[in-house]
């Protein structure tokens, strides 16, 4: 286990390093100077060159990646252009907001993904299966906007349940310590805004979790058949085991891997993907960060923006990965 | 098999009374919510402050973007100055409805003969946020900031005054000089617009760069903290010094960039102001007792931009054939719900100089295939027909306009290519003369008439808002005449000269004038939206 472990942790500085690479020349693949982009079409030629030498545009490329690497090295993601900001000072909100959201997404998701799997496969071809199944099949075409729109209309509107959008209730606004305000009203004990915070976060979470929700129940789903037909859980019930422990201990620790892997890929498809839901639920995560730094072309937020919910996907893999080996051991690294 | 179906009931129970026990719970923290604002006194810091005067109550007025700046001067995005026109004031004031110029920090003011000077006296005993005086130093300091700064700081302080200003000199403590280059026709208008927010000398000189996020003037709300994306907090100034205002304790700006999200919001109470709202979504709102709608006076064109220099479009009789074709009425009534007027000239009529005697290019598809066949292109001729990607007051849905307007044309013969780009794309790509048509349109910034024919159709503009390449000579020696004339009723005459022969030219198809929407809760009032799309919310009452 320790042996893949640092297998495993030593094969990500080739990843990161070929990451920083592809979003270091991505960025420089978009036509046009970005200086004169930046700038517009009325800047003087001394202003784009200005700018130019500011960016360090000016310099060979390998110079330019080596002291962008260093930078991100030392934890310098750079300035924005637009607000003139270090961007390691102003990520963390944005960050932090899509953090909480994401994570009670996909903790929605994975509680009700597997369960529904699970059941679904244990009584196969019941209604429960038949129904789960369809509505997971419509959980993974669900245009999130229409979803969206719909939460709000009949769970804020009509049913006047839940707030439509935004983090918390800005006339009694919460103050920001770490800025994931679920912590930060714990940490305050404020149990009124706690509240508020879950309430502001049931929507948009519910949104993203859809997705990621039907996926998992059907590939919990058909990985819980394939396993519950195998000899030795035939033999786990012909032994007299309790169906629920068969169920949930034995089926499940073999059927899971599987499961891991897409809630990996999945947990990193919301950091990026959350653009739709932030925006109908003007929530002011990285998606909407990045959105509009392509829409003011500040290029320095971009590459560090993607380049940071990279990393973290990443991350969430690698933590996958050794949840592999710690569920089945005859998991190696070779 | 009886077990069986049990252990499914009451999985569905157990799923049930979760959803249930959710619910009932959110309803019971309903209960604090309403308490929340009474709450605030617990919090410690912002508690004196509500408590004694606790009368005008907070207002969120829910918008599509975050600013990009509170410094008004560094900016050009109308979502900045929303915000800023309430933190700032300026010289001089437009009405409280259009463009008339009013004192503002200025009381009087005095031109000279040649037009080359003028002389303002200030208001006296207006202080800054910060403490700081305002007084003639703190004039100068302003200007000779934004003088200093180059085209890409400080736009505004370029396009409308730039090295036209020779000097501004404090005379005495509450007089000011202005001595011009040469005249500026619009010189007062200029100085009413937003940008030109007369910012604390000491807090520039604190926080420099900074000064951004941290915006001072002598406006009725001072501001008190921004999360980027989100919203921006203002609250009442106490020693502002017109008595009584403002009405309001403080304005949240929230950004919801959804449009139907925002009117969500709206309906659902957690805002009590939105703009942007559709236009197809006002009956829903009139059918709500508990909501108004806002209409904006108008100060905006919507136009398809011919490009001039374009396969057949070069000809002025094909330009003026796709006039005949389109029928504006039918356009306001789909894509407008009846809040906008079609436009013939390329400004709005509430600018003065407006030629009312133009006559529009009647709806009129036999007509227009006769000039098309005068101009050999009896069987029409293909182009492309570019929609804007983005929804904007005066152009609520690119796509089905575009697709509104390709009907028009097929029925003469012309068949038009709808195309559309990213937006700064879109902009930069029309701007460079790519685009045979396209649809794109301009809010008055300060309601002259320069503002839109000198800056939309001057052969000096195209490059940057000239975006049909159209050239007149004679136009151009009209407006260049406009701009320098000190004599109101010369350049009207000259404005109107120059709208019949652009009239003529048929550079654009202007389509319509809207009257942007906004919808608020029932209880709002004084609530007036000012044409150039910034709205001073001092006088407003929440009920």
């Amino acid at each position: 286990m320790l042996s893949y472990t640092i297998k495993r942790v030593m094969s990500l500085i080739p990843v990161l390093l070929g990451l920083s690479l592809i979003v270091f020349f991505m960025i420089r693949a978009i036509p046009g100077d970005p200086a004169q982009i930046i700038l517009g079409q009325l800047a003087t030629k001394e202003a784009v060159a200005e700018l130019t030498k500011q960016l360090g545009l000016d310099q060979p490329w390998y110079i330019q990646y080596f002291t962008y690497l260093g930078g991100l090295l030392t934890g310098d993601l750079g300035e924005s252009i637009k607000t003139k900001t270090a961007i390691s000072q102003e990520i963390w909100p944005y960050l932090a907001a899509t953090i909480e959201l994401s994570v009670c997404a996909m903790a929605i998701a994975i509680f009700i993904g597997v369960n529904a799997g699970i059941i679904s496969a244990w009584y196969q071809n019941s209604w429960f299966d038949y129904i789960a199944m369809v509505l997971a099949l419509i959980g993974v075409s669900m245009p999130i906007f229409w979803l969206g729109l719909m939460e709000q209309w009949v769970f804020a509107i009509n049913l006047d349940w839940l707030p439509t959008s935004g983090r918390e209730e800005v006339r009694n606004p919460v103050e920001s310590i770490t800025n994931i305000y679920m912590i930060d009203t714990l940490l305050q004990g404020r149990m009124d805004q706690f509240w508020d915070v879950i309430k502001h976060l049931i929507l948009p979470a519910f949104a993203l979790a859809t997705i990621p929700m039907a996926i998992i129940a059907r590939i919990t789903r058909s990985s819980m058949l394939e396993v519950m037909r195998s000899d030795f859980i035939r033999t786990a019930r012909a032994k007299g085991l309790r169906m629920f422990w068969v169920v949930y201990k034995h089926s499940l620790k073999n059927a899971i891997i599987p499961v891991l892997t897409i809630i990996g890929l999945q947990s990193g498809l919301l950091l990026g993907g959350a653009i739709l839901t932030e925006t109908i639920f003007s929530w002011p995560g990285m998606g909407r960060y990045i959105y509009d730094a392509i829409n003011a072309r500040d290029y320095p937020v971009i590459q560090s923006g993607i380049l940071v919910i990279a990393f973290i996907f990443v991350m969430i893999n690698l933590v996958v990965d050794l949840l592999y080996a710690a569920i089945d051991p005859r998991i190696k690294y070779n | 098999m009886n077990k069986r179906k049990g252990f499914l009931w009451l999985v569905f129970a157990l799923l049930l009374s979760l959803a249930l026990i959710g619910c009932s719970k959110s309803e019971e923290t309903d209960a604090p919510k309403e308490t929340d604002s009474n709450k605030d006194g617990e919090t410690g810091e912002v508690a004196e402050e509500p408590e004694e005067t606790a009368t005008g109550g907070t207002l969120v007025f829910g918008r599509g973007g975050d600013s990009t700046s509170l410094d008004p001067a560094s900016t050009t995005e109308g979502e900045a100055f929303k915000v800023t026109v309430n933190l700032f004031e300026t010289l001089i004031n437009f009405g409280e409805q259009d463009t008339e110029i009013e004192a503002g920090l200025a009381t009087e003011w005095d031109t000279s003969e040649d037009g080359l000077k003028h002389t303002l006296k200030l208001r006296e005993g207006v202080k800054f946020h910060d403490g700081t005086d305002f007084n003639a130093e703190a004039v100068v300091f302003n200007f000779e900031r934004w003088s200093a700064g180059n085209a890409e700081q400080f736009y505004y302080y370029n396009s409308q005054f730039g090295d036209k200003i020779d000097s501004v000199v404090a005379v005495d403590e509450y007089t000011v000089e202005f001595n011009l280059n040469t005249p500026i026709a619009p010189f007062y208008k200029n100085l009413a617009m937003s940008p030109f927010g007369i910012a604390s000398p000491t807090a520039i000189e604190t926080h420099g760069e900074k000064f951004q996020e941290n915006p001072v003037g002598t406006g009725p709300f001072v501001f008190k903290e921004w999360k980027r994306n989100d919203r921006i907090t203002i609250e009442k100034f106490a020693d502002y010094w017109q008595e009584g205002l403002p009405k309001l304790d403080s304005v949240i700006f929230r950004s919801i960039p959804e449009n139907s999200a925002r009117l969500n919001a709206l309906a659902s109470g957690e805002v009590d102001l939105i703009d942007g709202v559709n236009f197809s979504d006002v009956p829903t709102i009139e059918g709500n007792p508990d909501l108004q709608v806002f209409e904006r006076p108008t100060l905006n064109v919507a136009y398809l931009g011919l490009t001039n220099t374009r396969g057949p479009l070069q000809d002025k009789l094909v330009r003026q054939a796709l006039n005949h074709a389109v029928d504006k009425t039918a356009l306001i009534d789909a894509f407008y719900a009846g809040a906008a007027d079609p436009a013939i000239n390329p400004m709005p009529p509430v600018v003065a100089g407006y030629n009312d005697a133009v006559e529009d290019y009647a709806y009129d598809p036999e007509k227009a295939k006769e000039l098309l066949k005068e101009a050999g292109y009896e069987n029409g001729f293909e182009m492309e027909l570019w929609a804007m990607p983005v929804p904007r007051p005066y152009m609520p849905d690119g796509q089905k306009v575009a697709e509104a307007l390709q009907a028009n044309f097929a029925a003469i013969g012309v068949k038009a290519e709808i195309v559309s780009y990213e937006w700064g794309t879109y902009l930069e790509k029309a701007n460079n003369g790519e685009a045979d048509t396209f649809l794109l349109g301009w809010t008055g910034d300060n309601g002259d008439a320069d503002n839109f024919l000198y800056v939309l159709l001057d052969e000096d503009a195209i490059g940057s808002n000239n975006y049909t390449y159209y050239k007149n000579d004679e136009v151009h020696d009209l407006l260049l005449k406009a701009q320098a004339s000190p004599d109101q009723a010369e350049r009207e005459e000259l404005y109107k000269q120059a709208q019949v022969i652009i009239k003529d030219d048929a550079p654009w198809i202007p389509l319509v004038h809207s009257r942007p929407i906004l919808a608020g809760k029932a209880g709002i009032s004084n609530f007036l939206p000012h044409p150039v799309g910034s709205d001073l919310l001092s006088g407003v009452e929440l009920k």
